[in-house]
């Protein structure tokens, strides 16, 4: 079976700096992938290999056999769908909810053309299964920490995505959100037969249908294997200490 | 209503040039406004400034090397802007000084008669010429073509350039095509505002419209409508005071921009709060 996710020996710096050394890993499709470490650790830098985000210093990424360059960087951005730390939006910013999330098919559609009904028709169906379309209208600087990963997530599934990469999707959110997010994540999962790739730092919080955990610590892999052996507490001692 | 060539040349022409100068700057202010980078344009309309006078020097079109010298900033600025690694403002002080040494060594070198120099730094909007409008006007077809082609994607960068970028959009060559879109609005404008002013005119008009409304395509609008309102009263106060017209239009964008930031419903809701 061709991997999902394919990265061999990739190292990322920034000058000095190096977020990731001479990194790999490979992820079947349909796995469900916790990502953990202390910060810095370069977890966010692992997951922004896989969509291009991060630049590369040295190795390759292949997703679904494909390796990712220049050229095709773009298209395959279209089947991934990025749910980043969460954004910090200006709350007098002139965009509602609705355009937020209809910016996920932008780069589907291509460049000059327009959005059709049928786009909004699906925009309209996920809003409403994450039970925010009674805001579309609101501005979306002035919704709530929960709303806003809400949004992220349906941006992302708006894309029709084949990995799915989440980048501390709990992160600043109180008790009730977590958990909603949570239970959303693992339906996502579940019901569009989607590769995930969460970040966390997080433990308690990788939603039960993770069943793979990669430990980073200091730019590399130290573990990666069954989350049941990852998240006993002496390997989380060690991931942790300083 | 008939204009005799005299009145067509003191009336028409400064006011065409105003009309299409106020629509450019009100669409182009709302893209600088948005994606937060008054200080890039800023250092833009300096290099624009140091370039016109390189022309004067050079003796060749003004304007034209203006172009050249905007877009060389807008390539240089635009990746400075975008650096993670090290402090963008502290690089743009550096490339803004740089334009202004430039400009006043260009016009140290300068012989004879210097008025043209006054000209691209205060703009005189009485003294320009039809090839001028029409330069405006071109430049209002190419930004509102542009505007209505790409017209989710550059609203895609405005909202968020990362989250542009992970769905597909060429969100690199977007911010780059707007960067030089501000660099040609700003060139073509040096005549008219002059190259020390126009930058209030692109960025106080969309900072006004920014105060009242969440919505962009009204947010378009009130800026180009507070950068018509600036430049025709201005216009107005420069012919029955006596002042530099340039000068005029600057006063009447900021005191526009005070009373929506005075009004702002945005600013009056979160106050009550």
């Amino acid at each position: 079976m061709i991997p999902a996710v394919e990265i061999k020996n990739v190292t990322v710096s920034y000058y000095e700096h190096i977020a990731l050394h001479n990194v790999s890993l490979t992820i079947a499709p349909g796995e469900f992938v916790g990502i953990i470490g202390p910060n810095g650790a370069g977890k966010t830098t692992l997951l922004t290999t896989i969509n291009g985000l991060g630049r590369i210093h040295s190795g390759t990424v292949r997703l679904f056999g494909e390796t990712v360059n220049r050229r095709n960087i773009r298209r395959i951005r279209t089947q991934i769908g990025y749910v980043p730390q969460q954004l910090t939006v200006d709350p007098r910013v002139p965009f509602d909810l609705q355009e937020a999330v209809l910016l996920g098919v932008y780069g589907k559609i291509g460049l000059g053309r327009s959005i059709t009904a049928q786009h909004r028709q699906k925009a309209q169906e996920l809003m409403a299964y994450f039970r925010i379309d009674q805001l579309k209208h609101r501005p979306v600087g002035q919704i709530s920490g929960g709303e806003m990963q809400k949004v992220a997530l349906a941006r992302a599934l708006l894309q029709e995505p084949k990995i799915l990469l989440l980048d501390e999707p709990t992160v600043n959110l109180d008790r009730r959100s977590i958990t909603e997010i949570i239970r959303l994540i693992e339906e996502i999962y579940r019901r569009f037969n989607l590769t995930v790739v969460m970040v966390t730092h997080q433990i308690d919080y990788l939603p039960g249908v993770c069943n793979r955990v990669v430990l980073v610590k200091e730019a590399k892999i130290i573990w990666d294997g069954e989350k049941e052996a990852g998240v006993k507490p002496e390997r989380l001692d060690e991931l942790f200490s300083g | 209503m008939s204009f005799s060539a005299a009145e067509l040349e003191l009336f028409i022409k400064p006011l065409l040039a105003a009309v299409l100068g106020s629509v450019v700057c009100g669409i182009v202010g709302v893209w600088v406004v948005l994606l937060n980078i008054p200080f890039v344009g800023v250092t833009m309309s300096h290099a624009a400034f140091a370039g016109a006078i390189f022309g004067l020097l050079l003796n060749t079109n003004p304007l034209l090397t203006a172009l050249i010298f905007a877009s060389g900033a807008a390539l240089l600025i635009g990746p400075v802007a975008e650096r993670a690694d090290f402090d963008p403002g502290m690089a743009l002080g550096v490339i803004f000084a740089l334009t202004l040494g430039l400009a006043f060594l260009g016009i140290g070198l300068l012989r004879g008669p210097r008025t043209d120099v006054f000209r691209f730094i205060w703009g005189n909007i009485l003294l320009v010429s039809w090839a001028d409008v029409l330069l405006l006007g071109v430049s209002l077809l190419l930004i509102v073509g542009i505007l209505l082609m790409l017209n989710k994607e550059i609203s895609a960068v405005l909202f968020n350039r990362e989250i542009a970028r992970a769905v597909g959009i060429p969100e690199r060559a977007i911010f780059f095509c707007l960067l030089i879109l501000c660099g040609i609005v700003i060139t073509l404008n040096l005549n008219t505002i002059g190259g020390l002013l126009i930058f209030s005119l692109v960025v106080s008009p969309a900072s006004a419209a920014y105060q009242l409304t969440y919505r962009l395509k009204t947010m378009y609008l009130l800026s180009i409508g507070f950068a018509l309102a600036s430049s025709l009263l201005g216009l107005m106060l420069s012919y029955l005071l006596n002042l530099p017209s340039g000068a005029a239009i600057i006063c009447v964008a900021s005191l526009i921009f005070g009373l929506a930031f005075l009004f702002s419903r945005k600013r009056l809701s979160r106050l009550k709060i």
